[in-house]
């Protein structure tokens, strides 16, 4: 959850290269050409189906959330409510960071998603060193966006303790600890080092004589229960401090800055959705955000109940779907994507190969491009390319595409260099025309090496694919984000298990391609 | 058939071809002979456009202006054969024909008649290449270039990778077809008994250059130079 709150700035993108469509071939074709031919047309399929997925039929309110439960929770009040006053709306829950939602809203994906003063202040406004968070409204209005009224809570920094403690010592405010300097103090790893971390905070408060030790902050919970650890920091929403009754230090010299939550929304957005939303202000306080948080993260009830019971509705028996409806579901989501990725690499990965093959200069340049590619690290690409492509199911299969890359064309290259000249020059001995050498003896001898290619593109593609559920692609990583934020080992089976499993599926499918595509004189004897 | 003026390859620093003229006619048999690097295989890729080459190469008179066009014409077997692995023998035959658009029918004809002459039954057209032993991958490497009925037969070493009874098996069947067929010949070879056995004139090569052209008997009895009396002797020698 911590983590939900930095997240990598985007870098410009290099453009891909321009798409080129290799030429059909002739009807008379080697077999496993036609097997790539037919890929061809799965794609063009694919693209369809996915183009009409994202055909949206109503122009309804998206309210986007972040990857973890208070976000997802804010989300679903915020849905609710606009729809409770009859304008129509949809959640598109947890999308990864704050830099996603961010862009989301400023590329119109999404109309709003619930944020924190403090997070757009230091962190997605970083650059502009805002001196308070009233001069957020002017900051975000250059970027055509506007803030909702506080809706009530910040979820900023706090140091917790047990009652019982805090009552012994006699602690009522932070400044209280520098009279106890044998407290035991452990706060999080990295508030510990951050500049305006322990030590800002220790120089505020006169805290020099505690010595403070590190803790993951997953630990710092159960170290505070056990009696182990006497003071932790906290972030004053978490479903821990209601669940175990825990007591918050006041921060009587207002030395940790505000993160009001507030909405971030289209300027655009209908004025009376904005109106809907501002009828919000100041409904949920701390200690009742905490309640919501428990009532998911530790009592398992759905994001929407808690919406509903923060409005103070009645919980609807959501009967979800079952557990292999799910899977089917996401199944067709993920294979969607990687199989559109997928086919469009090879339109472009094997004309690129075999160019490279073909000159030496350009292979010079297009192995190492598609190489450069490759080390742009997964997160970072989704980031970059929403703002191009928005989010969803496009930027996914776009930077699975970008990522089958190599895989392919390195092996075409490698397959087509591979082939003895002797066997070249026979071709050319014969009077075969360049396009006839290529389709009747290259390709066909660099099958083998062209289809293991294929086959590490398609599971990488498998692998990466379930982190486009960050940016709203759907798919096995669904479950997977879903139970990280709520630590349910069930729920990230449901979505790593079925990942594996067709991970699995696909090396076993493309062992049988090559079987029947892979000519009988170069399989290896048995 | 062919003339050749001032025909010389370079691969970098080495010459592997000095200036070469070189006259070839209609129906004739040559054997292109010398040790190991002597630029024999270069002088008979030369024949087929393989080695870039300056100077002029003449076919039927004309300058050559697209070796791929004039490639059908000319059938070219190398030391193993160069069968595509992934092809079966049949269709490592029939490629080029099908490419060209031949007539099934007419395919079938052919490479029926071809199978006759080298002595390989349907069976063993099936195969793929390594499904076959050399001898019979050489036989199927000479249908393959003898499919188009070409006027040339450009044999680079077909002997050098077999055993000595194959070897010799092959090559009195390849000296009656060659007998048979009446084309014009040029083979690439280091041993002075094969330059024997299929006759004709021989052209003895060393460093690139031409040292000697005639009849192998004659070559043995007035060698030009110490050079080709050496070569001839240690030959006979073994």
């Amino acid at each position: 959850m911590r983590n939900a709150r930095r997240l990598a700035h985007p870098r410009p993108l290099p453009q891909a290269g321009g798409e080129k469509v290799c030429t059909p071939y002739p009807s008379r074709l080697r077999e496993g050409l036609r097997d790539l031919l037919s890929i061809a047309k799965l794609v063009a399929a694919g693209w369809a189906i996915a183009t009409l997925m994202h055909v949206s039929p109503t122009h309804a309110e998206t309210v986007g959330s972040k990857a973890f439960t208070e976000s997802v929770i804010l989300g679903e009040i915020a849905r609710i409510t606009l729809e409770d006053a009859g304008i129509p709306a949809e959640h598109r829950r947890q999308l990864g960071g704050s830099r996603i939602l961010f862009d989301a809203v400023r590329a119109g994906e999404v109309d709003l998603y619930p944020e924190y003063t403090g997070t757009l202040r230091f962190e997605i406004l970083s650059g502009e060193k805002l001196a308070s968070d009233a001069d957020l409204p002017a900051a975000l209005a250059r970027q055509g966006l506007r803030l909702s009224k506080p809706i009530g809570f910040s979820n900023g920094y706090a140091l917790a303790m047990r009652p019982e403690v805090a009552k012994k010592y006699g602690l009522r405010s932070i400044s209280d600890l520098a009279r106890h300097p044998n407290l035991r103090v452990a706060v999080s790893n990295e508030f510990v080092d951050r500049a305006d971390g322990w030590r800002a905070l220790s120089a505020a408060y006169g805290l020099d004589a505690i010595a403070v030790r590190g803790i993951d902050h997953d630990l710092a919970y159960r170290a505070l229960r056990d009696g182990q650890v006497d003071v932790i920091d906290v972030y004053t929403t978490d479903a821990e401090i209601a669940a175990d009754g825990l007591f918050l230090l006041a921060d009587d010299r207002a030395f940790f800055p505000a993160y009001d939550a507030v909405f971030v929304m289209r300027v655009g957005l209908d004025p009376k959705a904005i109106a809907v939303l501002d009828g919000l202000a100041g409904t949920i306080d701390e200690a009742r955000m905490q309640q919501l948080n428990r009532m998911v993260v530790i009592d398992g009830a759905s994001e929407t109940d808690a919406a509903r019971a923060a409005l103070g509705q009645e919980a609807t028996a959501s009967a979800g779907r079952g557990l292999v409806a799910r899977i089917a579901q996401r199944t067709i989501e993920h294979l969607t994507l990687v199989a559109i990725a997928l086919g469009a690499a090879l339109v472009v990965a094997i004309p690129l190969g075999v160019l490279a093959a073909r000159s030496p200069r350009a292979g010079g340049l297009v192995i190492p491009a598609t190489g450069l590619l490759q080390t742009i690290p997964s997160l970072a690409l989704f980031v970059m390319l929403i703002p191009l492509l928005g989010i969803g199911a496009k930027p996914t299969i776009a930077a699975l595409f970008l990522y089958s890359l190599l895989p392919i064309v390195r092996n075409v290259h490698a397959g087509l260099m591979g082939i003895p000249r002797s066997l070249r020059e026979s071709a050319d001995a014969l009077g075969l025309s360049p396009w006839a050498k290529l389709r009747r003896i290259e390709l066909p001898l660099a099958l083998p090496t062209i289809m293991a290619g294929i086959r590490t593109a398609a599971v990488i593609a498998v692998g990466l694919a379930t982190l486009g559920a960050l940016i709203g692609a759907g798919g096995y990583g669904q479950p997977i984000l879903t139970g990280i934020r709520l630590n349910s080992t069930p729920t990230i089976l449901e979505g790593a298990i079925p990942a594996a499993a067709l991970a699995l599926l696909i090396e076993g499918a493309f062992h049988l391609i090559e079987r029947a595509s892979v000519p009988r004189g170069l399989r290896p004897r048995g | 058939m062919y003339r050749l003026e001032q025909v010389a390859v370079r691969y970098g620093a080495v010459e592997a071809l000095a200036p070469t003229d070189l006259a070839i006619g209609a129906g004739d048999t040559l054997m292109l002979l010398g040790p190991s690097g002597s630029g024999k295989s270069t002088l008979l890729r030369c024949l087929i456009g393989l080695s870039p080459y300056t100077g002029t190469v003449s076919f039927r008179g004309e300058p050559v202006p697209d070796w791929r066009a004039l490639r059908p014409q000319l059938g070219y077997v190398i030391q193993n054969g160069g069968l595509f692995p992934h092809l079966t023998a049949r269709a490592n035959v029939a490629l080029m024909a099908r490419e060209l658009g031949w007539e099934k029918d007419r395919i079938v004809a052919r490479m029926r008649e071809l199978a006759a002459l080298v002595a390989l039954d349907a069976d063993q057209l099936e195969r793929f290449p390594r499904e076959l032993s050399g001898g019979q991958r050489q036989r199927v490497a000479i249908m393959r270039a003898l499919m188009l009925d070409p006027e040339v037969l450009l044999l680079d070493e077909p002997l050098s990778a077999l055993d000595p009874v194959t070897r010799v098996r092959l090559a009195s069947d390849m000296r009656e077809i060659v007998a048979k067929l009446g084309k014009t010949v040029v083979m690439v070879t280091h041993a002075l008994g094969e330059a024997r056995f299929f006759g004709g004139e021989t052209v003895l090569m060393r460093d690139g250059r031409i040292v000697q052209r005639g009849p192998i008997d004659d070559l043995a009895a007035n060698p030009a130079d110490d050079f080709v009396a050496e070569f001839i002797a240690a030959e006979e020698a073994l």
